[in-house]
């Protein structure tokens, strides 16, 4: 057994004995755990830097631009070569106006297909249905615009003829098509993790599944698909190209939702793609811009999180 | 009888073990001690898990730790090999001498301990590769790359562990597809290949079905002619069929610890007979 | 005298019966919906693109006249992103998560780390580019380059990657550990010779889709400056260079209908390029489901 490899008498122990204690491995154990921490950091320094980028051109837009102006400010013209004028609330306007459509659009389907997926569905058909719900969160935003501009305001134009071909309806409905797999996958998560004891309860005094799904399982995950709702809606808020394309660069500060308008995101897309001078004002305008965006996405995000945690159901 | 089996190991063996070495280099009747433990206290945060434990493991011998649940016969033999240090929340006062070093000395290495103290588990845990790969991950972290000593380490630790003949042929094939008594003795057999002093196994048949409990009995019967072995079960049959020695744990303390046959034959302690004649746990 | 009555209660069940099969069919018709946005946009775009799909396409620059107009700069421009947003993305995502998984500590600052990173996922991208434009294009000085781009993309997917291996790592049970641990292996050695073998295919699922994410994305480009029509292919990492989605962006801005039918084309390829690594990912997934 042993006429090759192993010495006579030779122990595996020794073996290991002789090649213990190399500086190679104990230098790689030590320095390993540094290495990782570099890199976990890096995600905290992303936030530093994003957050710190934001305030420093955006203190460099307000010592050109009044606070107050910017805030409470109804006219948003800053191209106006002899006057221009940031005031936010167009822009602002324009953002609630599409994530106000979109989520009219994505919360009722979106909850809708998860009751369906959760309750009724058979295996056979979620097994087919989720993955086209992920193919649908997995298209381009691009793809999305395109889709908004060239099909779907071309019928609403045929239903509703004033509309324009930049509008706040069409992209709206279809950021909320780009934001419904998401109500639906998270609401559904919400609703599978019901116990199913809680659902033989009902079923067994003899309740239809309408009834289970809507007065049992539904109170039971509503934090859950409350929070979905909050983090879809946040979404919508930050997208960009769909409203870029179909939406229009017209910030208007009423609630009409057939004419051209722009959002916040569309604003910082249209001065990029343009050819705004660094330093200038309207260069540091998109960081403030951006800023308030960034204040409006995390206050959602920050909500999510707080309703998922602090109503979270204890089976 | 100590003499006969190390005669008998002379013929057999060709690797030997240190701890061989060293009994042919002093031969005695007396075994010597391979784990000390002295006023050895636990806690898992606040809980206070072992209290004031003092037991001594001799050479080539098979102990057995009995106890109802929760009696921390699982967090002593953790405690052996250190895996208890997994635990973050553990901490531990007393000593543990192995072999005349006392294993929470600072000084001490946790891997070299383990690389001499190895460990059998509740639940058959071979690693998601081949067979041979699962044998020869011992060998393989301690820096032993030669093809051909580990072709010999992996046979002579499958033969080892009984294990060989039934998968000889399919060394490539992953061990996850192999019965969960074989598993257990995949896993007794990656534990040998490093030719450890000392195997632990906590309730190494707890997860198997008769006949195969009945084939890792039957191995512990035959490791400890080369290896001291400490073992936990829940099993008072089992420990009454392989074991030398059996301690009687009980809330975190030895209540009793003598050779298996007085324990069971003539406890000296109420408790110890209460628990063996099935009064509780 | 009895509280129930079981005729009312019959009549009633009959009422109930039939509203939980209309809800039923109602439920269905909204899932339905939303398969049915799907197949339009797939059957609008290959019919409005496919006229214009052929080797040319492929291999053309971009041009101001739509039958000449191609995406072979935009396509290598994507793939050279790639180069770059791959390796970097894995390595502080992967790295991350073996951190957070097997070495930190349950304390604040760990806590901290990890909301920090479930907060930068809902950080819209737009910001990134913002980022990217101060800290990678002007601080650094990278200009509109490839690693400028592949960097803020990174960042942009490093949530999505870290998660995806923080899930993969946690899948590898704890009694694999405890066998490495207890045959003497140290810390690395476990997790580069346990944990990460197991954990790999989670890793590169979630690694793939985050990459997809980042190929069809828009906006951070457009905020970074990053040109549209370039006449040449990138030579290097600083090189200028342009992208698949940029050029589509550009096509459907423009008021020409025949570049619409361009933006088209440029969509289903861009799309193929999506299918491809989405199925590969679920090839991986699916491969190596785990036997633990």
């Amino acid at each position: 057994m042993a006429s090759h490899g192993l010495e006579k008498g030779q122990s595996v122990q020794q073996l290991i004995a002789q090649s213990r204690n190399k500086k190679g491995k104990k230098i790689i154990e030590k320095s390993m755990p540094i290495l990782l921490i570099i890199t976990a950091l890096i995600s905290v320094f992303t936030t530093i830097g994003i957050v710190f980028t934001l305030i420093f051109e955006t203190f460099e837009f307000f010592q050109r631009v009044s606070i107050t102006d910017y805030i409470f400010g109804t006219e948003w013209m800053p191209f106006s070569g002899n006057e221009p004028t940031y005031g936010i609330l167009p822009l602002v306007l324009g953002t609630l106006k599409v994530s106000v459509i979109a989520a009219l659009v994505a919360v009722p389907l979106g909850i809708a297909a998860a009751i369906y997926l959760s309750e009724y569905a058979s295996d056979k058909a979620r097994r087919i249905i989720k993955p086209i719900l992920e193919v649908l969160a997995g298209v381009p935003t691009i793809v999305y615009g395109f889709f908004a501009l060239t099909f779907i305001t071309p019928i609403l134009q045929q239903l509703i003829p004033s509309l324009k071909i930049f509008n706040a309806l069409s992209p709206g409905i279809v950021v909320g098509i780009m934001i419904l797999p998401m109500v639906a996958s998270l609401s559904e998560d919400a609703m599978s993790s019901v116990p199913n004891s809680i659902r033989e309860g009902a079923l067994a005094l003899g309740a239809t599944k309408l009834e289970v799904s809507l007065k049992v399982v539904l109170p039971a995950a509503l934090s859950g698909i409350i929070s979905s709702v909050v983090l879809a809606v946040s979404r919508a808020i930050g997208e960009t190209m769909i409203v870029s394309l179909a939406g229009g660069a017209t910030p208007r500060f009423d609630f009409n939702v057939t004419d051209s308008i722009q959002t916040m995101t569309a604003y910082i897309v249209q001065v990029s793609s343009g050819d705004a001078g660094y330093g200038t004002t309207i260069y540091y305008s998109i960081y403030a811009v951006g800023f308030t965006l960034f204040i409006f996405t995390l206050l959602m995000n920050l909500l999510a999180q707080y309703i998922s945690k602090r109503f979270r159901e204890e089976y | 009888m100590v003499d006969l089996k190390t005669k008998n190991e002379n013929e057999k063996l060709i690797i030997k073990s240190p701890s061989q070495v060293d009994r042919e280099a002093s031969p005695s009747i007396e075994k010597s001690t391979v784990f000390e433990t002295k006023n050895f206290d636990l806690w898992y945060g606040d809980h206070h898990a072992l209290k004031d434990i003092n037991l001594s493991i001799k050479e080539n011998e098979v102990s057995a730790i009995i106890g109802p649940s929760g009696c921390g016969k699982s967090t002593y033999i953790k405690a052996l090999n250190r895996m208890v240090e997994l635990v973050p929340s553990a901490r531990t006062t007393g000593e543990i001498i192995y072999r005349g070093r006392n294993i929470f000395d600072a000084s001490y290495e946790v891997e070299e301990l383990r690389t001499r103290v190895g460990m059998v588990f509740q639940k058959p845990n071979p690693f998601p590769k081949s067979i041979y790969d699962n044998i020869a991950y011992g060998p393989r972290i301690h820096g032993i790359k030669n093809k051909k000593i580990l072709d010999e380490i992996v046979e002579k630790s499958l033969r080892g562990a009984a294990i060989w003949d039934e998968v000889k042929d399919r060394l490539n094939q992953n061990a996850y597809g192999l019965s969960g008594g074989q598993q257990q003795r995949i896993c007794i057999a990656r534990c040998l290949a490093i030719e450890p002093d000392v195997i632990l196994m906590d309730e190494p048949t707890s997860a198997l079905d008769p006949i195969s409990t009945l084939k890792v009995e039957e191995l512990v019967q035959e490791l400890k002619d080369n290896y001291s072995i400490v073992i936990v079960t829940h099993n008072m049959q089992q420990a009454a069929r392989i074991s030398d020695k059996t301690a009687f744990f009980l809330n975190g303390e030895v209540v009793e610890f003598d050779n298996t046959d007085k324990i069971f034959s003539t406890p000296t302690d109420q408790r110890t007979e209460d628990y063996i004649s099935g009064r509780f746990g | 005298m009895k509280y129930i009555n079981n005729t009312v209660v019959m009549k009633r069940m009959k009422t109930r019966l039939n509203l939980n099969k209309i809800w039923k069919m109602i439920f269905l018709f909204a899932t339905s919906l939303a398969l049915l946005a799907l197949v339009l946009l797939l059957i609008r775009i290959i019919s409005q693109g496919t006229g214009y799909l052929n080797w040319d396409f492929l291999n053309n620059f971009g041009s101001r006249f739509p039958e000449k107009a191609g995406i072979k700069a935009a396509l290598v421009g994507s793939f050279y992103l790639m180069l770059v947003i791959a390796p970097v993305s894995m390595f502080i995502g992967v790295g991350t998560a073996i951190y957070l998984e097997e070495y930190a500590k349950k304390n604040k600052i760990t806590d901290f780390i990890q909301m920090n990173i479930s907060n930068l996922a809902g950080v819209p991208s737009i910001a990134f580019g913002l980022l990217g434009l101060t800290i990678f294009v002007r601080m650094f000085a990278l200009g509109k380059s490839i690693l400028a781009a592949g960097f803020t993309m990174s960042l942009l997917i490093l949530p999505v990657i870290i998660v995806a291996a923080q899930e993969a790592i946690r899948a590898v049970p704890k009694e694999q550990r405890e066998a490495s641990y207890g045959m003497g292996a140290t810390k690395w050695q476990t997790i580069t010779r346990v944990v990460l073998p197991s954990a790999i295919p989670g890793i590169l699922t979630g690694s793939i889709l985050a990459l997809s994410r980042a190929v069809g994305e828009t906006a951070p480009l457009v905020v970074l400056g990053i040109p549209v029509i370039l006449q040449f292919l990138p030579d290097g990492l600083l090189s200028q260079f342009t992208t698949l989605p940029l050029q589509i962006f550009d096509w459907a801005k423009r008021p020409q209908e025949e570049f619409q039918y361009v933006a088209a084309a440029g969509i289903i390829v861009l799309m193929i390029f999506l299918v491809i690594m989405n199925s590969i990912a679920i090839t991986i997934r699916n491969k190596f489901q785990k036997r633990y």
